[in-house]
């Protein structure tokens, strides 16, 4: 289902993480005329187009969805970029989260390190990626008060994703080490290290 | 070089935004009322998307080291400047301008342009995400740019007060609201609350129920989308809204009255009509 958001936006309802990637690749590869904006998100992607034609506009997209939708549903896709993150396994909140696993801190970088994970999108801040896929006995609640300041560059889980923060903000989300990689640089283009759709694996540094 | 002595209760140097990067989490930013921004560019001769001064509720001193061609757009002033055409400044000169006499964002551009330095392609301050430069303080010097182009336009008669109604096309998620939630937004009055700003302008008034709890899933969220969170009192996203969120969008402001809801002030009553038409 497509909606409209506004005059100018078309939100394409895809369901899927794994389509909205393929729909937002598609998207991009083709750029369909006046497309400012091409946003995946868990279940959709918000298309914007300012003074174009939207209904053929909306006819283009609904295609590329189609054509989307009908090809095979398969896990990650092993044509994306894979990016390794190395991490110093020294983060304020390994030990919680290892008590609210039931597991020791070793056990929750083996699990952190052991599974590839898939960028699902991008929010919160500039370069915030939400990265999905993460090991289930790692999913914690956010922290109860959130920290002031969480330095850029640390590495954290929340819920069902983890994260590295981008850059110094306020955050609630549980800080398990940091890295020296820098995933959000202004001065570089793209800005960010992390896109939808691209696959990321953690090692211990 | 232009001296800030005073910048009013809140101004920042605005241009176009950073379009095209809302799929990296960066807001769109810019000028919340761009038409103005880019009436004030032209009466200066500038191409329309050059950086200039947002200020709100205006008030601001200005220092200018250098002469200077500059002009107003948007919300009029009670005193210091007129609106809608080109001002000599000498050098040396300095600008006192006054509190707004309506409306709440007023654009100052001159010729040349704002020359601070662009952060991923624009000079704009995000007020959300922090990109840009500071808002301006008392002291913030504002390099100008070298001027291109010829002044071609006299003057540009100021468009009065326009009525605050905004028209909105419902959806994307008005199907998570109850049987009546547009006709209750389409048929009260709102208040525009205090804690408004460039993110968006928070409104008081009919509370929209919804049928569903809980939040989306993330979704990309554009501008002039009418969000709806738990309380069911309604935000309407301005040029620095998150990218993305997870509170239902019940309807969106057409783009030809965004610079309406950028003047809202707070206190000021507003209504939505779903009618195309005025």
């Amino acid at each position: 289902m497509i909606r409209a958001a506004g005059e100018h936006g078309l939100l394409v309802e895809t369901g899927s993480l794994e389509l909205s990637h393929r729909l937002d690749a598609a998207l991009r590869a083709e750029r369909p005329e006046g497309v400012v904006e091409i946003v995946p998100g868990p279940e959709t992607v918000l298309v914007v187009a300012p003074g174009v034609d939207q209904a053929r506009l909306l006819a283009r997209v609904e295609e590329l969805a189609g054509r989307e939708r009908a090809k095979a549903a398969g896990g990650a896709d092993e044509e994306q970029p894979l990016v390794t993150i190395p991490v110093v396994y020294d983060g304020a909140d390994l030990d919680s989260v290892a008590a609210l696993a039931g597991i020791s801190a070793d056990e929750v970088v083996a699990r952190h390190t052991g599974r590839e994970l898939v960028v699902g999108w991008l929010g919160f801040a500039p370069g915030f990626a939400y990265l999905t896929g993460l090991d289930p006995v790692l999913e914690t609640p956010r922290l109860d008060t959130p920290r002031t300041s969480v330095p850029a560059g640390s590495v954290a889980v929340a819920g069902p994703y983890s994260a590295v923060y981008p850059s110094a903000s306020p955050g609630g989300w549980r800080l398990l080490g940091r890295t020296a990689t820098r995933v959000w640089d202004v001065t570089a283009e793209p800005p960010s290290l992390f896109r939808p759709g691209m696959r990321v694996r953690f090692e211990p540094a | 070089m232009i001296e800030v002595l005073t910048p009013g209760p809140y101004a920042t140097v605005q241009d176009l935004g950073r379009p095209g990067l809302a799929h990296l989490g960066v807001p769109c930013s810019g000028a919340a009322d761009a038409p103005s921004l880019r009436l004030a560019n032209r009466l200066v001769g500038n191409p329309e998307g050059l950086a200039a001064i947002e200020l709100t509720f205006g008030a601001a001193r200005l220092r200018f080291l250098d002469a200077a061609w500059v002009a107003l757009a948007g919300a009029p002033l009670v005193s210091g400047a007129d609106l809608g055409v080109p001002i000599w400044v000498p050098a040396g000169g300095e600008l006192r301008l006054g509190p707004t006499a309506w409306g709440l964002r007023t654009y100052l551009a001159v010729r040349g342009g704002i020359a601070v330095e662009p952060v991923l392609g624009s000079r704009s301050t995000d007020s959300l995400s922090g990109l840009g430069p500071e808002p301006l303080r008392a002291g913030t010097l504002l390099p100008v740019g070298s001027p291109s182009g010829v002044i071609s336009v006299d003057l540009a008669p100021p468009p009065g007060p326009r009525p605050a109604v905004l028209r909105v096309l419902p959806g994307p998620r008005d199907d998570w609201f109850a049987p009546g939630a547009m006709a209750a937004l389409c048929g009260g009055t709102y208040t525009v609350s205090q804690d408004s700003n460039r993110v968006g302008v928070r409104l008081r008034g009919p509370e929209l129920a919804r049928v569903r709890e809980g939040e989306l899933p993330s979704e990309g969220m554009v501008t002039g989308a009418v969000q709806v969170p738990p309380s069911g009192q309604p935000i309407v996203f301005l040029a620095d809204h998150p990218p993305t969120g997870g509170y239902p969008v019940i309807a969106v402001v057409r783009g030809a009255d965004l610079p309406v809801a950028a003047q809202l002030r707070p206190g000021d009553e507003v209504r939505f009509t779903a009618r195309p038409g005025r």
